[in-house]
Parts: C-alpha cells; structure tokens; sequence
C-alpha cells in the first residue's frame, strides 16, 4: 500500500482535509472518507454520470478523477445544492415533475443539470438533451428529467425573452 | 486498483527524468482512459505521474505564423470554448465536444487521444487532415512527429522510453481553406465511431490546390489516404470530384467486423462519410 497523502480542498465552500491513497478515485475520498454519500457509483468508468461533481468550474465524473487530483481545488456536491432546508430550484421542479424513480442517477443529473443552467439559462431541449447525454436514468425514459430542467430554468432565470 | 504512487511535477525536465528512472510509469492528463485502464488492471503502473501542473503542457496558444498549439494536457471544452478555434478552426471545436460527453470533456485532453491510440480515436483523422505534427520531449531532447506517423498498433504509439508528448501544433490555414470531421454513430451523441472521416481543403479560383483526407476505425490505426486527397488536387469543385475521392478512400479502408458494424457496413460508410465531410469543409472553405 503506497502512503497516505493529505489532501486540502474546499468542499460545499468548507474547507476539508482528507488522507487517501493515491490510487482512490474522488468518488470513493468524497463517499468513505469524507462521509459525503450523496455522490452515487453507478459504471465506476465514466459512462453513466451518477458520480457527477463539480470540480472547479467544470462538471466531472468523480470516479475518473484521482483523489489526489483535487488537491486546491472547489468541489461541489449534491449536499451543496440546497440552501439550508429550501430546496434548489431543480430539486424542486425533479419532485414537481416525477423526474426520478430509483434515485441513483438523480444526484449526477442536479449537479450536471445546474452547471448547464449557468451556461445557458434557457437551454433548448436539444441544447439539454445533448448536455446531459453524459449521465444516464434507467428508470424514467428521461421526458421527465428534461421537462423538470427546462421548468427549473424558468423558476431560476423567468420566463424566456 | 492496485496501488501506485502519484507525483505531479511542475516543469518538463522532472517529468522525462522520472520517466527514465521509472520505466514502468504511467502519464496523467484527464484520466478519462488511464484510471479505467488501471481499475481493469489492461495497465499497470507503480508509478502514475500527473502533467497537468506542467505549464507548457497546458498551453492553448494561436500565432498566425506558428499556427495553433494545443499542450497535451488542454482538456476538451477549452477547445470547444476557444474564439480563434471557433473561427479559424470550426472542425477543431466540433470534435472537442464530440468526445465522451460535458463531463468527461472537462477533463479529457487531445493529447491523450493521440496517445490512447484508439483506431476510433475521433480527433485524430482530422489532425492529419489538418497537417498536424507531434512535440515529443525526452532523454535525448526535442523530435517532431507528422500525426499520421504517431499511431503505430492499436493503443501503441510512437513515443519510446522516457518520451512524452509535449504538444500538437496545426499550421494555420492557407486563405480559402476548410476542414470537417463527421463520424458515423447510431446515437447521437457519447459514442464510439463506426466510421470518421477527416478531410482538409484548400480552394483557388473554384479549383483544389490541397486536400488531405483521413479515416477512423476502419484500419488498426487512423488511416491517412493521401491518394483520395491527391486525386482532388486540380480538380474544380464538384460533386463528382467529391464523389472520386470518397470512393479511393473507401478502397484504402481495410475494416474489421465487430460490435459495432460489418466490414462491409463501414466500407459502405467511408465513401458516405467522406463526401459528406468533403461537402462541409467545402462549404467553409468557400466561406473563407
């Protein structure tokens, strides 16, 4: 077992430290080491999205990324979406709207979802579609989930010009 | 994962010397490939040596007269989002967003699928057809490599003991020149291609002055066909010129049959691909 490093990161804007080795993902860091379980394993390869963070400014699967990569870096988190107890816009608009079942995927699409809110505040649904083409729901056919997106976009932005 | 140390070294020089004293290293940009490749255990390394904290790695530079360089560490939505790869190279920004989707393009480099070597790597047809070349540093110091020579078995490269990838650098654009990639994929988008075809154009007086043209996943590496370039040298812009080029690099392709097609399929798909692709870049090069 290679030693231990110690990693310093700003998490949900807290600081937090955490040791990992160097061959575990940020995934695993952020779930057993952190305690942070909120972030789902779905492939574990990059496919399906559920890990899905954000890291720095850039929306990632975080089981391809080292934990040691996220040494001075912003992580965001499902935890961090909610203000206190009010809910975010989209996790309003993902219980309005149905827009899950199981529940694995739901984290990776809020945080994946949120990031393209803040690109593009009226996304079209192609626009959505393909920006979301990175996570994967086995559950609702996806109609849901992009209707949920585009009624979050009018909570947050209003009504499109 | 088995486990391995990681080092993140700030300049070129430590990188190549850990890379000699450390054969068995393995190189870290995005990792979108690696850390799968190390979860299967298809790799193996004691050593993984991150190249992100490199500047020169994660240069993204454009000079009309040196034309652009993309470190080997540039993720993919850098390109995407850069305004003079937009404008001077639009086929260039498509394909950063085709590989992988936003998440894995947030950290995925071109540099790296260059190395992976993929035959179905989607950026590498349209390097060659751009001219592309290589920037390789090691022990014995600075080579260049045209990127239709980089590629040498399927996941192997050209790059020996102790050498990296420094940057790829694409010539600018003569005037009236366009480029295109299209790839052949049943959804639409987070796929592996059936076929790629990559093509670059140069327009004089409504005739070609340059073509280069190259194909993906139809050969154990991306295929450059220079004779389908070569045949529409001369020629005036039209379909049947467009058509003659496509059909000698459906004759160059020697695909295999899996998963994701027939041979025959992906034979049919190269002329397709390739007409297709020498329309667009046509289209921007007229634009131009």
């Amino acid at each position: 077992m290679a030693p231990k490093v110690q990693v310093q990161t700003t998490i949900n804007n807290e600081p937090v430290q955490f040791l990992c080795e160097p061959r575990q993902s940020l995934l695993e860091c952020l779930r057993d080491v952190v305690g942070l379980t909120g972030t789902k394993e779905g492939c574990g390869d990059g496919n399906c999205g559920s890990c899905t963070i954000k890291l720095g400014d850039r929306i990632v699967t975080s089981c391809l990324v080292l934990g040691v990569e996220a040494e001075g870096e912003t992580i965001t988190t499902i935890e961090g979406l909610a203000h206190g107890n009010t809910l975010h816009p989209l996790q309003k608009a993902f219980l309005e709207h149905a827009a899950l079942q199981c529940g694995i995927c739901t984290p990776g699409f809020l945080i994946a979802a949120d990031a393209l809110l803040q690109k593009h505040p009226h996304p079209t649904e192609d626009q959505t579609r393909f920006w979301l083409s990175n996570n994967l729901c086995r559950c609702t056919g996806y109609d849901k989930i992009i209707r949920a997106v585009q009624a979050a976009a009018v909570e947050i932005h209003g009504a499109p010009q | 994962m088995k486990a391995f140390d990681y080092t993140a070294p700030a300049t070129l020089p430590e990188a190549v010397g850990l890379l000699v004293s450390q054969p068995s290293a393995r190189l870290l940009a995005g990792g979108t490939d690696l850390i799968v490749q190390l979860r299967s255990g298809r790799k193996e390394a004691d050593l993984v040596i991150d190249i992100k904290k490199i500047p020169e790695l994660n240069a993204l530079d454009f000079d009309p007269i040196a034309g652009l360089t993309i470190g080997a560490a540039v993720p993919c939505y850098r390109l995407t989002a850069h305004l003079v790869i937009q404008s001077h190279f639009p086929a260039l920004a498509e394909v950063a967003s085709w590989i992988g989707g936003t998440q894995i393009q947030g950290r995925a480099s071109i540099g790296g699928n260059l190395c992976n070597a993929a035959p179905s790597a989607d950026s590498i047809p349209l390097l060659i057809a751009l001219g592309a070349t290589a920037l390789i540093a090691g022990p014995g110091g600075r080579r260049t490599v045209a990127i239709e020579d980089f590629c040498t078995a399927p996941g192997r490269n050209q790059l020996a003991s102790g050498e990296l990838l420094v940057s790829i650098q694409i010539p600018t654009p003569a005037p009236h020149s366009g480029a295109a990639y299209l790839r052949f994929i049943p959804r639409n988008e987070m796929d592996i291609a059936v076929v790629g075809a990559g093509v670059a154009v140069t327009i004089a007086d409504g005739v070609f002055t340059a073509a280069r043209i190259a194909l993906s996943a139809v050969a154990p590496t991306p295929l450059f066909v220079p004779a389908a370039g070569a045949a529409l040298v001369g020629q005036p812009v039209a379909p049947a010129a467009l058509e003659a080029a496509a059909q000698i690099a459906q004759s160059a392709a020697a695909p295999i049959s899996d998963m994701r097609g027939t041979a025959a399929y992906r034979k049919h798909l190269c002329a397709v691909m390739t007409r297709r692709a020498l329309e667009i870049a046509v289209t921007r090069a007229q634009e131009n």
